[in-house]
């Protein structure tokens, strides 16, 4: 057994309790052996400020994210359906993820389909707890390191969330670099719109492979991302490159929680 | 009246009336596009508009082509005020109708002149660019011939309207100082002023140079003029209203589809009573997603028709940047190049014409629409706003809903999303497993 201290909603409704916060974990959090370390790193930091918030375990089901990115309206909308259903069954009003394609859909896509709740990204959230003082970091073992921020494209782009992730870098006295395509003009991992989950058409070279290289020119200890799909995309990139000593792929929220001990 | 005035007024009548009736034809060919609502928040547009449109805002994110281009269009603007001076001087007959003006008069036409010269110099370097130095962004596949020279045309003629019209000032001045009757004295010019010596002092010569420049001039404005709804230079005119009219929620929502909700609120409700709402007017679509461009929504065909074919797009994909065959500078000038040969069907044939063409396959490959990454790189970086991105994913609607031409592994996702809720084959009641791991 872990010590991690995770509720579900059912268990909250049953204790007649609400949460603060829904933590949506999504599908790779909950699956993916490299994504589900960013779910554990995300709730030790949650446990550690005492945060009161609630899983829906195993209600929770897809966003339908990569259903109505590939064309599959129908499948997406049944999902978001059901999803809905149950997040209004327990009456959810904030929501938090560590995903960034379920946080565009859940935040976007949703409230037309009947649920509409406040949905942050998880470096939003961890940026809220440093600015009122609940959490405190300490930089630790990244104090000093190089550190590059890859932009996912349903963060930045599609939200226009650019600053948080950078923020979180600085607290941790570590040097932010940025690659040459940053921000605004952020280059895709490659994952988005399903791509993950299909070979890519033909072409001179893998999408990672292009962000990858870029990322290594600047030579950072670390690349830091906020998206298990960009996990995958830039440490399949690094491992392929023979990088992988030198340089290390970390959620944000692997490096707090690293930073900080836990 | 002059008989001058009498050719003038007519030809003038006839650019205007040809124009009218192309743009006609240009708008007719937009709304064959499906009903959306984008009379929302006037204020906020009107103000992107400012910005971006006006204001040139996403030019400028490549400093150096932005900077050109701003010179570009003050002087397309600006000098605009001289060819309403020309304008009524042909109409009335009069020369240099607004040099009652007098400093003022003489301070407009000094600044057209040195826009001018910037305009034609900045011509010269876009031309260099695109025919000498080569850059990578103005070829392409779908950078065929006519698009190439439709590019250089509009160049070669900024530069002769601009020669033409320093050439004419030129003229002017000389017959000023060897005081011809009607060349009034406005002084010498600051551009034009190098030349005059150069032209001589033959007064016949002399005004035959200045009246065929005049005439050259406006000629050219003219043909201009009825050259843009022929090509990608419409955006001097689209930009405005497409940039108006720009999605302005966040670039990753993409719209849920009505005609699917209200399929699927019914499997959620069954009990609902479908036929208990009064019936709606049947504008049910006819098929999910866009197969042609009559599947689309009035402003993706306004995107296409807005198109500036700079490639900016296509330069920031990640697709076409790692060799897939994907550009959505095509996606955009192929949706144009159907939207429009669909309008000359129409013209010939009447409006329930079917050719046995369409966009998806005749246009557009699979192959092309399935590489996309839904990244929204090219959204942001097309200076007009266009949305490349909602095209490539109406067009993915259609291969997976009517078609079911999904790609074996996207099959597979769906399947399980269906069985288990992920796109990986684990079961739901396993989501919480990690909480125990490590
Ligand atoms: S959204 Fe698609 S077409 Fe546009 S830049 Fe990204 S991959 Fe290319
Ligand atoms: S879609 Fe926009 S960025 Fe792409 S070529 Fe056309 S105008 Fe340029």
């Amino acid at each position: 057994m872990s010590n991690l201290k995770v509720t579900t909603m059912a268990e909250m409704m049953a204790a007649g309790q609400e949460p603060e916060v829904l933590f949506w974990v999504g599908c790779a959090g909950s699956f993916d052996d490299r994504a589900k370390k960013i779910t554990r790193a995300f709730v030790k930091i949650l446990n550690s400020v005492g945060i009161n918030f609630a899983v829906l375990g195993t209600e929770e089901s897809c966003t339908g994210d990569p259903a109505k990115r590939a064309g599959n309206e129908f499948l997406f909308q049944m999902q978001a359906m059901g999803n809905i259903q149950i997040l209004n069954a327990y009456n959810i009003k904030k929501i938090v993820t560590t995903c960034p394609h379920c946080f565009n859909t859940i935040k976007n896509e949703y409230p037309d389909l009947g649920g509409k709740y406040q949905v942050v990204h998880h470096s939003q959230f961890l940026q809220e707890l440093i600015d009122n003082g609940k959490l405190t970091v300490q930089g630790g073992e990244f104090k000093g390191k190089k550190i590059t921020f890859h932009d996912p494209c349903y963060l930045g782009r599609a939200n226009d969330v650019y600053e948080a992730p950078r923020e979180l870098i600085q607290k941790l006295d570590a040097e932010l670099v940025e690659m040459k395509r940053c921000k605004s003009g952020g280059f895709c991992c490659g994952a988005g719109g399903a791509q993950m989950f299909k070979e890519a058409e033909n072409g001179e070279k893998e999408i990672n492979i292009e962000r990858t290289e870029e990322a290594l020119e600047i030579k950072p200890d670390i690349i830091a991302t906020g998206c298990p799909f960009c996990m995958t995309m830039m440490t399949d990139g690094v491992k392929l490159k023979n990088k992988e000593t030198e340089t290390k792929v970390y959620d944000l929220a692997e490096l707090i929680a690293k930073s900080n001990d836990l | 009246m002059a008989i001058s005035s009498i050719i003038f007024i007519l030809l003038f009548a006839s650019a205007v009336f040809l124009f009218t009736k192309n743009i006609k034809k240009v708008i007719r060919n937009i709304r064959l596009g499906k009903p959306l609502d984008r009379s929302d928040r006037k204020d906020e547009r009107l103000k992107l508009m400012i910005k971006v449109a006006l204001g040139q805002s996403k030019m400028v994110v490549r400093p150096f082509a932005g900077f050109l281009h701003i010179l570009v269009y003050l002087g397309f603007i600006i000098i605009n005020i001289e060819v309403l001076e020309i304008i009524l001087d042909g109409i009335l007959g009069t020369h240099r109708l607004f040099s009652f003006l007098d400093s003022f008069y003489f301070f407009l036409i000094a600044s057209f002149e040195v826009l001018a010269v910037l305009v034609l110099v900045s011509c010269l370097i876009f031309f260099a660019r695109r025919n000498i130095a080569r850059l990578k962004r103005f070829s392409g596949v779908e950078m065929t011939s006519w698009p190439k020279s439709d590019a250089n045309y509009i160049l070669i003629t900024e530069v002769l309207l601009m020669s033409a019209f320093i050439l004419m000032n030129a003229a002017d001045t000389a017959l000023q100082n060897i005081g011809s009757e009607h060349y009034t004295m406005v002084g010498t010019f600051p551009i034009s002023g190098f030349f005059v010596e150069a032209l001589g002092t033959n007064e016949s010569s002399l005004i035959l140079i200045e009246r065929s420049m005049w005439w050259f001039h406006i000629i050219g404005i003219f043909s201009f003029l009825n050259y843009l709804p022929y090509s990608k230079h419409l955006h001097v005119i689209l930009a405005f209203p497409n940039v108006y009219y720009s999605k302005l929620e966040p670039k990753g929502q993409f719209d849920n589809m009505q005609s699917v909700k209200k399929e699927v609120e019914l499997m959620f409700n069954p009990e609902a009573d479908p036929y208990a709402a009064p019936a709606e007017p049947q504008t049910e679509p006819s098929r999910f997603g866009a197969k042609d461009v009559t599947d689309f929504t009035w402003k993706q065909l306004m995107d296409s028709y807005t198109c500036t074919e700079c490639g900016r797009c296509t330069s920031v994909c990640p697709a076409n940047i790692t060799g897939k065959l994907l550009s959505p500078r095509k996606i955009m000038m192929d949706t144009r190049d159907r939207l429009v040969e669909v309008g000359n069907n129409i013209d010939k044939n009447g409006n329930e014409f079917n050719d046995g063409k369409s966009l998806l396959r005749d246009y557009i490959t699979e192959e092309e629409i399935l590489a996309c990454t839904s990244c929204n790189a090219c959204t942001e970086a097309c200076p007009v706003n266009n949305d490349p991105l909602s095209v490539i994913v109406d067009l993915r609607r259609y291969l997976i809903m009517e078609e079911s031409k999904a790609p074996s592994e996207w099959t597979g996702i769906f399947t399980n999303m269906e069985n288990n809720g992920a796109p990986w084959q684990f079961a739901q009641a396993d989501r919480l497993k990690w909480k125990d791991e490590e």
